[in-house]
């Protein structure tokens, strides 16, 4: 998600020209606006860090000489056949069957992101498309667009992903599909609301005026306006996928074993807390610095952009 | 403006009984007759090639609608608009398209009427972009032209809306407008959203344009001391009808319909002197609702001079006792030399049952 102003060649071509003033826009402003802020400049940092140890995962798994599903029976375990704690040989310990914690939890980050972002940007096209056309024609299509997503939001979104995934048999597109087709419409219906409210504004009647056809209109007038409300809400789309991830896990219907996932080491992790503090533990933390930091973002990200907002209102007006 | 001869006598656009409805409240089912708002309610009107027609009339009297009806952003309910002879009541907006370079708009609302996310270069490059007139530098070329033509600095190209003030924002809504050369600007309310000491800049820049670039204006505004320094002739609107056109001068020195006396009435005096001895015509009651006018004259309600006739029957919009063929009043009776409205009563002569109710 880069935040660069749009219209950047045409700017860029400008720059020839001696002299000439090159604008700052709402999306350059929003930039430097979130440049200053600590919250922003941490959870981003976070962010970096887990995708960084999600990237060189085999790095990791090279360095300290475990693969992600590699089971050490007589190391990893106790003679009583349980995990062994955090040590030299196992930093973060292992798990019920002997495997590197470490190793399963960056490798998870993978899983995590790849269905996180995979799944927010499926649910962002489609949610910007449907709320578009939704909002701009108007209509008869937008009654039925409107109330598709109505239905979709009123589903109980879990039972039928367990009835989705019961049909369809667990794997990772499955999942990220069925991420997406629950989310999509929490976007649509703010696109739709906001191309409502911005059709109406005297720049889109001006628009008309001077002959424009209705693909510029959309395009070039509304579209952009849209972005910075798509944006902010795709940022906290992300956890909310990667919970949504984790949940449907940790019930054994997301990602398949013995492919590393966060809830599934979570979900492993149930009969052994007691003996085990770090088997649930790591991976549950991993789980929450990445929800919180993409949360934390997805907030400053909307301050940045709408500075008038105030926190208290968190994604409910925009 | 206004010194100008007023017009060649050709006409420019021709609103012939324009009425244009919204409708309120929805039905269940689509279709379904429902109340609606009478914005526009008959209008007919002639603009000629190179005056200034003024368009005044208070809040809600339907002149911006008028407006967006004469440049077809809206559809008609009902009548015709002819631009340079040809109908363009009934065109789709791609049909509308050749008809836009010749016909243009500028907006009330320095604010909303650009886009906060495009820079100014764009916006006003809108225009040839659309009807393919110039691409790239000579795009810009054109486009930096129209920034100095409209009084605004050519380097300024790249910035964003949010970096101009009103005024200067202003003038790139008319650089917006004058970019396709057009024959007509309908500017609605140009500078009413402008500080006062602007306004002047804006109207003296239309006026100077006008000159260069042989245009014709309708000026719409609820300014009545703006619309008589602009206009040749001036039309006043009530409840979506004209009550009263006339030249400039002679409205506002002998007003024949009694709205229009009391509205030049309320216009401020400089002179604090003057303002002491001039009488105030004070309407009663408030403007009827648009969704259910009155009944004949729609200013009878309020009116000091009404009789039982206005209630019976709509007055047309015709040339009184005395008064040329270009100065029509819609009164059936039109004010005298020695009228005294200050110190009538409204409703006039009717009896007050016979009023019907706004």
């Amino acid at each position: 998600m880069t935040l660069t102003a749009p219209g950047q060649a045409a700017a860029d071509a400008a720059a020839v020209l001696p002299g000439a003033v090159r604008g700052r826009g709402p999306w350059r402003l929003a930039w430097e606006r979130l440049r200053r802020d600590p919250v922003a400049i941490a959870s981003a940092a976070t962010i970096l860090l887990i995708a960084a140890a999600a990237v060189a995962a085999p790095a990791i798994a090279h360095a300290v000489g475990h693969g992600p599903d590699d089971q050490y029976h007589d190391i990893g375990l106790t003679t009583a056949g349980l995990p062994v704690g955090p040590s030299r040989q196992f930093l973060l310990g292992t798990d019920n069957l002997g495997r590197d914690l470490l190793v399963r939890i960056v490798y998870g980050a993978r899983i995590s992101l790849l269905v996180g972002v995979v799944a927010t940007l499926l649910a962002t096209v489609a949610g910007v498309v449907v709320g578009l056309l939704a909002g701009y024609l108007g209509g008869l299509v937008d009654l039925v667009l409107a109330r598709f997503m109505d239905m979709v939001l009123s589903f109980p979104y879990l039972l039928l992903a367990i009835a989705l995934v019961s049909v369809f048999g667990p794997s990772l597109t499955i999942t990220v599909l069925v991420i997406a087709f629950f989310s999509w419409a929490a976007i649509g219906r703010v696109v739709r609301g906001q191309t409502l409210s911005i059709r109406e504004k005297e720049y889109v009647e001006a628009s008309w005026s001077v002959g424009s056809g209705a693909p510029r209109v959309m395009f070039v007038e509304i579209l952009p306006n849209l972005l910075a409300p798509v944006l902010v809400l795709a940022t906290l789309l992300v956890p909310t996928a990667i919970v949504f991830e984790a949940t449907l896990s940790f019930l054994g219907l997301g990602v398949v074993p013995p492919t590393p996932t966060w809830g599934g080491m979570l979900s492993d992790s149930l009969n052994f807390y007691q003996v085990a503090w770090w088997f649930p533990l790591f991976p549950g933390l991993a789980l929450l610095a990445t929800t919180l930091a993409f949360n934390l973002l997805g907030d400053s990200v909307r301050d940045a952009l709408d500075p008038t907002a105030g926190r208290a209102v968190a994604g409910k007006d925009r | 403006m206004a010194q100008r001869a007023s017009g060649s006598g050709e006409v420019l656009l021709r609103l012939e009984n324009v009425v244009k409805h919204f409708p309120v409240g929805h039905g269940i089912f689509p279709g379904r007759d429902t109340d609606a708002v009478r914005a526009v309610d008959g209008v007919s009107l002639e603009v000629h090639r190179g005056e200034t027609l003024g368009l005044v009339g208070e809040t809600g009297c339907g002149k911006s609608t008028l407006a967006r009806c004469a440049t077809r952003l809206h559809t008609l309910t009902a009548g015709r608009v002819i631009f340079d002879g040809h109908d363009i009541s009934t065109l789709s907006r791609r049909q509308l398209r050749p008809y836009r370079r010749e016909l243009q708009m500028i907006f009330q609302d320095p604010y909303g009427s650009l886009n906060p996310h495009r820079r100014v270069g764009s916006i006003i490059g809108d225009p040839l972009a659309v009807h393919g007139i110039a691409e790239g530098a000579a795009r810009k070329r054109q486009v930096q032209e129209l920034m100095e033509l409209v009084g605004l600095n050519p380097e300024h190209y790249n910035r964003f809306p949010a970096e101009f003030s009103g005024g200067q924002r202003q003038r790139v809504g008319v650089a917006r407008a004058l970019a396709l050369r057009p024959k007509l600007i309908v500017c609605d309310e140009p500078v009413s959203a402008l500080d006062v000491s602007i306004r002047a800049q804006i109207i003296n820049l239309l006026a100077d344009l006008q000159q260069e670039l042989d245009l014709t204006y309708v000026f719409i505004s609820h300014d009545l001391s703006v619309v008589r320094q602009v206009s040749d002739r001036v039309a006043v609107m009530y409840l979506g009808r004209l009550a009263e056109l006339a030249p400039a001068a002679e409205l506002y020195r002998r007003p024949r319909h009694p709205y229009v006396a009391a509205l030049l009435s309320a216009v401020p005096v400089p002179d604090p002197d003057l303002a002491e001895r001039r009488e105030r015509i004070i309407l009663a009651g408030d403007v009827p609702s648009p969704i259910n006018p009155p009944a004949g004259c729609r200013f009878h309600p309020r009116c000091p001079k009404a009789r039982q006739r206005c209630v019976d029957e709509q007055p047309p919009l015709v040339p009184r006792g005395g008064d040329g063929a270009d100065h029509p009043t819609a009164c059936h009776f039109p004010l005298e030399p020695g009228d005294d409205l200050a110190h009538a009563h409204a409703g006039g002569d009717l009896p007050r049952m016979a009023r019907s109710n706004p």
